[in-house]
């Protein structure tokens, strides 16, 4: 499988075939394929799993195979409900983050501002500051709000966390709308707000979908935040629910724990198969701030 | 994003409870809460613990192998190509409580990994309990490498073959070809990529959580860990917000090392 057939996109040097390189080119398969077997057997076991009549920590292939794990969990109060408020909270944050950085992002892609570097930057460095640090004073905060176990507010939480990238894949999207267009709208007398509106967001509706899917996904496998600021049971999402199946009475129900956990999975995984092109394009602009 | 930063620092210099008196009406202490954190012996612990986890787990285990499988990644065919990114990305975009609970049946005492130690006559250990941070290295590098992959593949791409051709007709082997003409050409997503996959790393919660809860003992609780202990278990979110800033200033040490030492140069 190596030559110059594979991969268009990654150009390779095709002048210096020989022996040696042929050598080279099968190592590197069979060290790829190592480390791939190892990043494997961890997942592999979810699948096992949550098929196995008699289910532990190994990780074997089941000598009976059930789907009764399956549907022990597909109950409303233990599946349908926590995917609900997964749902609500994800979708939520992700419509309130796709606004809001619409709005910031604008000023900052179209108008040239001594700020703008700056203000990059501290969207860059709040990406990346570790939300274990601050929610110790955000729950003091919730606290003294009188907002604690309160979904609405958590949904609001999640979105200014995942804000930052948003605001910063946005204007990148944004950039590739030209200016030109709106100038247009512009001289027939529309406002900015009104030419954002009518020109530039039609334009970067492949881009905002994006972000949505990518506050979601994020929103969705976030565990700490809904376990520090959710409650009660009713209101808790299916990264937290799917902790009652580990360790509760100090024993671990492996198969259930395995099939909820990948029932829960399926929905991100599938978004992300969706847009793992678009979010390609955003990591090589990470490089895009120098200096 | 500077509120919360500058309501933890406010907030570390207060007194502020969960419940009783200190919670209705906290008073400003001063220095007392780091005071407190310095004589706390487990505080110096779990500082080294965090630096140990993340220079291991990240700098070392992620950034490495992932700049080493996508330089990989450049020389295989399609099949193996897709293969790989499926397989590495495929820990990464599981939630992260999931792939703790991976993690945890991998590591565990009679989890997987015995097993395969076992069927090459290895008699394994009880990795969370005698190596928790080696278990819990591990498991973050297994969850996190995909990031540095993406990012190095990326960038990779962006190098323009002509150089590295340059370069072999100049006679430079595989190895210097990397040092010296490679990795140079890509130090500004070196950069970028360390101090995003650090700071995400001092900010692991739940993948230490689940498969250790700190233990046994404290021998594998790092910062954010007891963060969560002092402030939410013992209350205490004075203290806790002390821990908290300690981490910001972690983060931030380690973030200015790595925009100074590979500061892209204007030819970059």
């Amino acid at each position: 499988m190596t030559g110059p057939t594979a991969a268009p996109a990654r150009p390779r040097r095709l002048s210096m075939a020989s022996p040696r390189r042929a050598v080279a080119a099968l190592a590197s398969n069979v060290v790829l394929l190592v480390i791939a077997a190892c990043f494997l057997v961890p997942l592999a076991w979810l699948f096992l799993a949550s098929v196995d009549t008699a289910p532990s920590q190994q990780t074997r292939v089941p000598t009976d195979f059930t789907l009764e794990h399956y549907a022990a969990v597909l109950t409303p109060e233990r599946t349908l409900l926590p995917l609900w408020n997964s749902t609500v909270l994800s979708a939520g944050s992700a419509i309130v983050t796709v606004i809001v950085a619409v709005l910031a992002a604008y000023p900052i892609s179209r108008y040239n501002s001594r700020f703008n570097t700056p203000y990059l930057s501290a969207i860059l460095f709040g990406t990346c500051l570790p939300i274990t640090a601050i929610m110790v004073p955000v729950y003091s905060l919730f606290v003294r709000l009188g907002m604690l176990d309160n979904l609405a507010a958590v949904t609001f939480f999640l979105a200014a966390t995942s804000l930052p990238m948003a605001i910063w894949m946005t204007k990148n999207f944004m950039d590739s709308v030209p200016v030109s267009l709106e100038e247009a709208a512009w001289v027939d007398g529309a406002s900015a707000m009104r030419a954002l509106r009518l020109i530039v967001l039609p334009l970067m509706r492949p881009g905002l979908a994006v972000v949505f899917i990518f506050v979601f996904i994020q929103a969705w496998g976030n565990f700490f935040v809904p376990f520090i600021l959710l409650l009660s049971p009713s209101k808790q999402p299916a990264s937290v629910s799917v902790f009652s199946f580990f360790g509760q009475y100090g024993t671990v129900a492996y198969g259930e724990l395995a099939a909820y956990s990948l029932i829960y999975s399926l929905p991100v995984v599938v978004l992300y198969v969706i847009v793992s092109k678009g979010i390609g394009g955003s990591f090589a602009m990470q490089g895009a701030i120098k200096g | 994003m500077a509120g919360p930063v500058i309501w933890s620092v406010t907030i570390s210099f207060t007194n502020t409870a969960l419940t009783g008196r200190n919670a209705k009406d906290p008073s400003w202490v001063g220095f007392e809460n780091y005071t407190r954190l310095l004589q706390d012996p487990g505080f110096p612990v779990s500082v080294w613990l965090t630096v140990v986890f993340v220079v291991a787990s990240a700098v070392i285990g992620q950034n490495v192998l992932g700049l080493v499988i996508a330089l990989l990644l450049g020389r295989v065919g399609r099949a193996t190509h897709a293969i790989v990114t499926t397989i590495v990305v495929g820990a990464w975009v599981l939630p992260e409580i999931v792939a703790a609970f991976a993690a945890y049946a991998y590591f565990a005492d009679d989890g997987t990994l015995n097993q395969l130690l076992a069927g090459i006559g290895i008699d394994g250990a009880n990795w969370l309990y005698e190596f928790p941070m080696l278990a819990v290295i591990l498991a973050n590098v297994w969850r996190g490498t995909a990031f540095s992959m993406m990012v190095y593949e990326a960038a990779l791409n962006d190098v323009p073959p002509e150089i590295t051709e340059a370069a072999v007709i100049d006679g430079a082997g595989g190895l210097k070809r990397l040092i010296w003409v490679t990795i140079p050409m890509i130090r500004g997503s070196i950069a970028t990529n360390l101090m995003l996959i650090t700071l995400q790393t001092l900010a692991v919660f739940t993948l230490i959580w689940v498969m250790t809860k700190g233990g046994p003992g404290i021998s594998s609780t790092t910062l954010p860990i007891l963060a969560y202990q002092e402030a939410f278990k013992f209350q205490e979110i004075g203290y806790g917000s002390a821990i908290a800033v300690v981490m910001i200033l972690i983060g931030a040490v380690f973030s200015v090392l790595y925009l100074r030492t590979l500061r892209p140069g204007r030819d970059a």
